[in-house]
């Protein structure tokens, strides 16, 4: 423990320029810590194969409007790895990421996606199945609130673009439908990792709506509780955009470092963990590795339904807006 | 302290006066049972109970002895700082009149009533990319947000006023006759202080020193602002408690909570062991 101790203070004293050393600090969302864990190994090994230098990638997790602000305030963040497009934007605006970040990597520089979904308790007692089954007058639903949290957000706008569809584009009825929906939810927590603790700790509600790429997780994570995960018939495309903050990298010169670091994301081994961690990816050979996992079903996105983000803020999410009268928190 | 001490109060009410004081010190017992001992001894429960090996390994965890190291390394910078300011600003304070005097040491006393996410939140907006000197920083490459100074400088502000406020009630009781005294004796200033100041104020003023230590220790709203949170390297203890915590790794969080605990009980001790000095 002595020498470890030693071995930190050297670290962060005394810290010599190693002769062929790279280190990248990755500015990422709250709930990708275990994924990144998983993901940075796995480049660093590849960066050294193909260069023989060594990189350490740093990682600072929070949630991700809160880690674009300090980036702003000067968090030396080389890439950053969110789950909103428009914390990227704020980046884009204050100048510190190209304007044009939604083109320098393919899928609008988003390697990986996910969609809102359902856990339900073990062999699906109440026989939820879609949408339609959450407004039923049985069923309680958990989800957080959507004033403070954007993954509840995304449960919001996928039900209300699923009911869209379902007449014709009726927006009254739309509505209509995410009233009734919030009318069955007991409780709204303040973010997704509470909302999970009161469906599978506190066992309250028939069925949680999150990203799958946490409904994956969370049956993982209780396994003996034998939790369902069902897959709507219709829900919404979400972006897990990346950028490399071009002005921090341009001045630590790790530009190349990365660019190949997101790049990894691309690579089919980056994508296969992606996969593992029940993240939808875009390479074939690995969608087909993991087809079982990824139910198939017709997915919207903000921009087809809803005419951009911009749009949805102000019709939407502003005060006074759609949300504000069709949810009344209890 | 108690009411049959008195003799008045013991020959109108023999029987009540006795049970008040049972009342309250059951209460008192009782409240601090509930709010203090019970969560304490709670943090070194969880702490241990899987095991001293699980602990060591947690408390091991690279990032985690990271953090330790980073806040005690934080204290150590703090600590000699702080004092040195205190005494200096006691002995200002003390000893002269002067212009402004009163508001120096209201100044001083600032960081006690103002909340430290705001302490923070002002250096952000001073040193930050977008604040007053951050542009002249980045363009020199020196970094002070998100990296060790920032969080020394806001432990520092947060720490100012507790060697001063414990230095300088000491200082003005005992007054200066000493100090003039060995003045006309012919001694220098750094004399005077070293012999006739010093050992005048030693208890107070590692008193002081504890108090500011076992602050900086545990200081974590303002600290939470600058740090840039990037594990192993500016996460320190307190930052990587929640950090575990919210990992959902328990055990994590409670054995580097048991550690920060540890840290505060030994200032305890220390603390109590100078007030029977005093």
């Amino acid at each position: 423990m002595k020498s470890r101790l030693l071995a930190a203070a050297l670290a962060l004293g005394l810290a010599a320029p190693a002769s062929a050393q790279d280190a990248i600090l990755n500015v990422s969302y709250d709930i990708a810590r275990e994924l990144f864990a998983e993901i940075n190994p796995a480049f660093a090994a590849k960066w050294k194969a193909d260069t023989g230098r060594d990189v350490t990638v740093d990682q600072s997790h929070g949630g991700s409007s809160a880690q674009a602000r300090a980036i702003l305030e000067g968090l030396p963040a080389d890439v950053v790895t969110f789950n909103q497009v428009t914390d990227i934007d704020v980046l884009a605006e204050g100048g510190l990421v190209d304007p044009n970040w939604r083109e320098a990597f393919p899928n609008g520089a988003s390697p990986y996606y996910s969609l809102p979904a359902f856990l339900v308790r073990a062999d699906n007692p109440k026989g939820i199945r879609d949408w339609d089954d959450l407004v039923r007058e049985d069923v309680k639903v958990v989800f957080p609130n959507p004033k403070t949290s954007g993954n509840a957000r995304y449960t919001y706008l996928a039900a209300y673009a699923f009911a869209l569809d379902k007449n014709g584009g009726d927006q009254a009825a739309a509505q209509d439908f995410v009233k009734q929906l919030f009318a069955n939810v007991p409780v709204f927590d303040q973010g997704g990792r509470a909302a999970t603790v009161t469906f599978a700790e506190k066992e309250i509600g028939d069925v949680l709506i999150t990203f799958e790429a946490e409904t994956g997780g969370i049956a993982a994570q209780y396994a003996d509780k034998n939790f369902v995960r069902v897959t709507p018939s219709l829900s919404l495309y979400a972006e897990f955009p990346v950028a490399v903050v071009s002005e921090n990298a341009a001045k630590r010169g790790t530009e190349e470092v990365s660019k190949a670091y997101l790049d990894f994301l691309y690579s089919p081994e980056g994508q296969r963990i992606l996969a593992t961690r029940f993240n939808r990816v875009h390479d074939e050979a690995v969608k087909a590795e993991f087809a079982d996992s990824f139910p198939e079903l017709k997915l919207v996105t903000v921009e087809e339904v809803f005419g951009g983000w911009d749009k949805v803020k102000s019709e939407h999410f502003a005060e006074g807006a759609i949300l504000d009268q069709v949810f009344v928190n209890q | 302290m108690s009411a049959h001490a008195d003799p008045a109060p013991a020959a109108l009410a023999p029987r009540e006066s006795r049970l008040v004081p049972r009342l309250l010190i059951g209460l008192a017992l009782l409240l601090t049972a509930v709010f203090v001992v019970v969560p304490m001894a709670y943090i070194f429960h969880r702490a241990f109970a899987a095991g001293y090996a699980v602990f060591l390994t947690n408390i091991t965890e690279p990032n985690t002895l990271h953090a330790i190291w980073l806040t005690v390394l934080t204290a150590v910078i703090v600590l000699p700082v702080n004092i040195a300011f205190g005494v200096a600003a006691a002995w200002a304070i003390a000893r002269f009149t002067f212009p402004g005097r009163k508001a120096l040491l209201v100044l001083i006393e600032i960081p006690f009533s103002i909340s430290p996410i705001i302490a923070g939140i002002c250096y952000l907006l001073l040193y930050g990319r977008n604040g007053l000197i951050g542009p002249y920083l980045l363009a020199n490459d020196i970094q002070i947000l998100f990296a060790l100074p920032g969080i020394v400088m806001v432990t520092m502000f947060v720490t100012a006023p507790f060697v001063v406020r414990e230095v300088l009630p000491l200082m003005q009781a005992q007054g200066s006759e000493q100090e003039q005294a060995a003045l006309t004796l012919g001694a220098s200033g750094w004399q005077i202080f070293r012999r006739v100041t010093l050992p005048n104020i030693r208890w107070a003023l590692l008193y002081g020193a504890v108090l500011c230590g076992a602050r900086a220790v545990g200081e974590f709203g303002g600290v939470s602002v600058v740090a840039g949170k990037i594990r192993g390297q500016t996460n320190t203890l307190p930052l990587q408690i929640e950090l575990l915590f919210q990992d959902l790794n328990v055990t994590g969080a409670f054995a580097a909570a048991s550690t920060l605990t540890l840290i505060a009980l030994v200032v305890l001790v220390l603390k109590t062991l100078m007030e029977s000095r005093r």
